[in-house]
């Protein structure tokens, strides 16, 4: 099972949007994944989404330091690299984002007192935040499962952006979340679709974050 | 490809449980959960609607199966939580068999009675820390080698190369292996001998190879004379006559996952010229 996964999807593109493909609907841009490309991490993954492009590594389970050990489950650690700069506060906030969502999913009761880490380098960036750490979510969710870790469901990340007349739209460009009124970044488990993570920046009402969720179903 | 794209696209319509006896063979992912042969025949047509009531509803005769790697009970479902594609194996006796996710993995966790190669790291009093590819390092005691006593200490160094099976190995304890059997012989285990290359390969390769009948082993022992060692984690120690011909076996298994049989045929061909 070493094989690559090129997943060419444009969902739910065909319900009535016409001959664009990325009109006011309810679609997605090109996205691909790749895994099993390195061969030192014991998984890894490559997510292109648009113009963002994530490439992450998983290492675990495998020894901790006795300080970072816990008794009962495995240690998550997120290390997040941006393409140009040393890392900031902002890599920071969404490297915990990360491991809060990988840390829901990811059995770690069957692992106790070992590490598992994963490490992210942004490839390609086009220069929006929510963007990014949806196709980080996406690379981690990956590569966690090419290093066979288990898991109790998988999870991805979608963004969407509100427009200032209410209009949503699944995975902005950037000059489309640039001229949004609030974007909201969900990441979501394969299971029931429940809610497992949200970052959200902008003005909204609580009908339109229900309506953001159920447009990602 | 077109398999996974499909279970997604089944996963998007709803996630109903789905019956284990019809996805064998299939790509599961993390999150399905699968019903059991006889939950299916209960839950199958009719349904909700109108079933016989039956005196002992409670008490139906359960068959014992058992849940193997990638599979977790949760209820009375099982739960996948690795990516691979679904096993399952026929009972000898009574009961209703093994299931299991055939997933691939470069990285080992320690399981009891798993024979393994690993490497000597250091030597503290009466234990030997060996280093196995897992997330502790094993212990293994001086006198678990065969005819060792108190006074005729085995000669291990660190840095050797050995051949063991665990005796303990969960999650919760450090692992500890033994190079005896049951029975107190040595039965190949022990120190592995000079010379010779390890190198590591990923797990579902090693269970290919050391799977009943396999050609790639038969073919390769045609080629040159050779000695072979598979640890289950993913270790393999080989040793030929020249160095130049152990370089070449080294190559040829770990590229021989990702070839063909006629690719491989072609391969062996060109080097029993040569």
């Amino acid at each position: 099972m070493e094989e690559e996964m090129h997943t060419d999807a444009k969902i739910r593109a065909e319900t009535g949007t016409g001959s664009s493909p990325r009109g006011p609907g309810c679609s997605l841009r090109h996205f691909a994944c790749e895994q099993n490309l390195l061969s030192r991490p014991d998984g890894s993954a490559s997510f292109l989404q648009g113009d963002t492009s994530v490439l992450a590594g998983v290492y675990g389970p495998s020894e901790v330091k006795v300080s970072k050990e816990i008794f009962n489950k495995a240690t998550l650690e997120v290390i997040l690299r941006p393409k140009i700069g040393l890392p900031g506060v902002a890599e920071k906030s969404r490297e915990r984002l990360i491991r809060n969502t990988c840390e829901a999913v990811v059995l770690g009761t069957l692992h106790p007192r070992t590490s598992i880490t994963v490490v992210l380098q942004v490839v390609s960036d086009a220069g929006s935040g929510a963007q990014l750490l949806a196709c980080c979510l996406n690379a981690a969710c990956m590569a966690l499962v090419d290093a066979g870790v288990p898991m109790r469901a998988l999870f991805c990340g979608v963004t969407c952006a509100l427009d200032s007349d209410g209009t949503l739209v699944l995975d902005p460009t950037s000059k489309q979340e640039k001229e949004a009124r609030a974007v909201l970044t969900f990441a979501l488990d394969n299971v029931e679709r429940k809610l497992l993570m949200s970052s959200t920046k902008g003005l909204f009402s609580d009908a339109e974050i229900i309506r953001g969720q159920g447009a990602h179903d | 490809m077109a398999e996974a794209a499909s279970v997604a696209a089944e996963c998007l319509a709803g996630c109903r449980a789905r019956g284990a006896r019809s996805v064998l063979g299939q790509v599961v992912v993390p999150g399905e959960e699968l019903l059991l042969p006889e939950q299916e025949d209960a839950e199958g047509p009719g349904g909700a609607g109108e079933r016989p009531l039956s005196l002992n509803a409670g008490a139906r005769s359960r068959v014992r199966v058992i849940c193997g790697p990638g599979l977790r009970r949760c209820g009375d479902r099982l739960l996948v939580t690795k990516c691979g594609r679904l096993r399952h194996k026929e009972p000898g006796g009574g009961g209703g068999g093994v299931y299991w996710v055939d997933s691939q993995q470069k990285r080992y966790v320690p399981v009891k009675g798993d024979h393994v190669i690993g490497i000597v790291t250091a030597k503290s009093g009466d234990i030997f820390k060996v280093d196995v590819g897992g997330s502790e390092p094993a212990s293994l005691s001086y006198l678990s080698f065969e005819g060792a006593t108190k006074r005729n200490r085995p000669n291990v160094q660190v840095g050797d190369l050995i051949y063991g099976q665990f005796v303990v190995a969960n999650k919760d304890m450090e692992p500890e292996m033994v190079c005896i059997d049951s029975c107190g012989r040595a039965n190949g285990m022990g120190v592995i001998g000079q010379d010779g290359l390890l190198f590591k390969v990923t797990l579902g390769l090693i269970r290919k190879l050391l799977a009943p009948d396999c050609e790639i082993i038969q073919e390769v022992g045609k080629l040159y004379p050779l000695e072979i060692v598979f640890g289950m984690n993913g270790r393999i120690w080989v040793k030929a006559k020249t160095i130049q011909q152990t370089l070449i076996l080294a190559n040829i298994l770990e590229a021989c996952e990702h070839m063909t049989s006629d690719q491989r045929k072609q391969i062996f061909s060109r080097l029993a010229e040569s």
